[in-house]
């Protein structure tokens, strides 16, 4: 008679659950990356409009006074960390839109009704796609910005950005998601997306320090996500990278290096948990 | 033994009641036609069973199991083509099957083979490698019938499969429908085109209002109505007093039976004669009451007359009464997930 270990085949059975999870995911990722490749426009689009901003506003604020920039040569250097988190800022922005097409158009039930693992897997599949899109579209501006003679960072200060960057792109992707389930249409995502890039911008330290606006945007841009992920990319473009070193001069206090990236790791998580019971629900 | 099983399913969009203690056995096997106006709760009864939707209450077992808790296992048994044709535009038509074949968790080799084996059957070779978007409504259905029957499936599930398609085309999917329906596949078949359930069905349900008014096989139902199908004015536009004074005069002649006046239709008289004498004593009868015969046809019955015999009015007056009614806005938001 032929037994079989019941933790062997348990084992066997999860392995198997995995890949069938991981064939569902590529699949998935796959046609988003063909859908860019194929209609490449957005991408490009996502690259040129920062590029734009970092030549024109650079140009614009060329003769400011460097005092108020704190440890910046040019406004154009100062501006770059500000352009590349509103690069990833701005394509994470972006996540729904292709999930609230699906919705739509009806795809989104041609995946529901197939057995997958996980649903979770439509979401995931979404999440790299963005992310690797909002890094490479970051890296274009990286590229440009050093072209412009505004500096590259060291390797240390790379991988700082790195991590800062996937924090912010996470948080960013995984709220609008939700938007993109909770809203009727893609007409009132696209109309949240319009409303929420620009303000959420100019309310940051994205193109002028926290010392140089009046107290009442102080206060916003000291809360502002963005401004977390700008000022540790700041300093991994331009001084040595001490996460300990004060960062933000905010009206509430001093944040340095090290909480900045804790704030952007409890977003991510805490956006998380708001978002998973909804992605739940829509995706039971 | 029922492959699909429902028992008293209800479901409502906001104010309006799409299923109505809805009961449907679909036998193993099978192919089996539900037939109904658009509207009727054809699409809505398919989308449970599909488990996009749940009821408000009832049951639902599909092969055994219960869709409403065993919703992977009933997944992955069971293939779907939905009315509206969900394809990626920007993919080409073997991408969409490729990225289905994963979707199924298909090995690359009987991935591969099924994809070029329904290419074949489907004769879809020469557009298959453009993209979707490029495709007319016939190569779109076809090709979401390939995605569902990628992963042969138990059971096949078609929404008004053939609505608005060419001629080839529905010839295509009519052929595979039979060929499948001999391999013992189960396939649930929505329409609101009489012939083609008549043609291709095994049994059927007739849907009307969110539930089941009649049910069996075709020619059954048709047989049960007990006679050919006369359709009679006395005046091009009759009143409903009349309709209602022939009414009681033809009801009480022999071999007439199951009189209905159709309102829709100016009050003209469709009733079941057993023989043609009948027909021939009909005008004596009418005009000792002084009704002339201003127009008389006579038919084998169809389902048509088996819907009209059920509601009191055509298929088609119910098409046109309850597309008045939908709310097809709040019915878009209530489908989308």
């Amino acid at each position: 008679m032929i037994t079989t270990n019941p933790s062997i085949s348990k084992d066997k059975q999860s392995r198997n659950d995995l890949n069938e999870m991981l064939q569902e995911i590529s699949a998935l990722t796959w046609r988003l990356f063909i859908q860019l490749i194929r209609r490449p426009s957005t991408l490009f689009a996502g690259v040129l409009q920062p590029l734009i901003w970092l030549l024109l506003f650079a140009a614009l604020f060329s003769n400011a006074p460097i005092d108020f920039l704190p440890g910046s040569s040019s406004y154009g250097e100062f501006l770059g960390a500000g352009l590349i988190v509103f690069t990833a800022f701005s394509g994470a922005l972006n996540a729904g839109l292709p999930v609230m097409f699906d919705r739509e158009f009806g795809f989104l039930n041609r995946l529901l009704v197939a057995p997958l693992r996980s649903r979770s897997s439509i979401v995931i599949s979404s999440v790299i796609y963005i992310t690797t899109i909002s890094l490479l579209q970051s890296f274009a501006i990286m590229a440009t910005s050093a072209l412009l003679g505004y500096g590259w960072p060291t390797l240390g200060g790379f991988l700082l950005i790195a991590i800062t960057l996937l924090l912010l792109v996470f948080a960013i992707t995984g709220l609008s998601l939700g938007l993109a389930f909770v809203l009727p249409g893609h007409i009132e995502l696209i109309a949240i997306i319009f409303i929420a890039n620009l303000p959420v911008l100019f309310a940051s330290t994205a193109l002028a320090p926290i010392s140089f606006m009046p107290q009442w945007l102080g206060w916003i841009a000291s809360i502002n996500p963005l401004t977390f992920a700008i000022e540790p990319i700041r300093m991994a473009y331009h001084s040595s990278l001490d996460l300990n070193a004060v960062l933000i001069n905010a009206p509430y206090g001093e944040v340095n290096g090290y909480s900045c990236l804790a704030i952007l790791f409890i977003l991510t998580i805490g956006l998380f948990f708001l978002i998973r019971p909804l992605l739940n629900r829509k995706l039971a | 033994m029922f492959f699909i099983q429902l028992r008293d399913l209800f479901k409502s969009y906001g104010p309006v009641r799409a299923l109505n203690g809805l009961n449907l056995g679909v036998p193993k096997g099978s192919l089996y036609g539900l037939l109904g106006p658009n509207g009727a709760g054809k699409s809505t009864a398919i989308r449970i069973i599909c488990t996009l939707l749940d009821p408000d209450s009832g049951h639902v077992e599909v092969g055994g199991r219960d869709a409403l808790f065993e919703e992977k296992e009933i997944r992955r048994r069971l293939g779907y083509v939905a009315q509206d044709v969900a394809i990626d535009k920007i993919l080409t038509g073997r991408e969409l099957l490729q990225l289905q074949g994963d979707l199924y968790h298909l090995d690359r080799k009987h991935k591969r083979q099924r994809i070029d084996e329904l290419i074949q059957r489907l004769d879809m070779h020469d557009w298959i490698d453009r993209r979707c978007g490029s495709f007319s409504g016939g190569m779109k259905r076809r090709l979401d019938l390939a995605s569902g029957l990628l992963h042969e499936p138990e059971l096949l599930i078609l929404d008004e499969p053939t609505v608005g398609l060419d001629i080839e085309s529905r010839s295509v999917i009519w052929g595979l429908l039979k060929e499948l329906r001999n391999k013992e596949t189960t396939i649930l078949l929505s329409s609101h085109y009489l012939e083609e359930v008549d043609e291709l069905a095994d049994e059927m349900a007739i849907i009307d209002n969110g539930k089941v008014i009649a049910s069996g096989k075709p020619d059954d139902l048709k047989k049960e109505l007990g006679g050919d199908r006369v359709t009679l004015r006395v005046r091009e536009f009759s009143d409903e007093a009349e309709a209602e004074s022939v009414r009681k005069l033809i009801k009480n002649i022999n071999g007439v039976s199951n009189v209905v006046v159709n309102q829709k239709q100016g009050y003209s008289l469709n009733f079941l004669v057993q023989s043609n004498d009948v027909i021939s004593n009909l005008s004596s009868h009418l005009s000792k009451e002084n009704f002339e015969v201003f127009a008389l046809s006579h038919s084998r019955p169809s389902l048509d007359d088996v819907y009209l015999q059920a509601t009191g009015k055509t298929l088609m007056d119910a098409e046109l009464e309850l597309a008045g009614k939908r709310d097809f806005k709040l019915e878009n938001k209530k489908s989308m997930r």
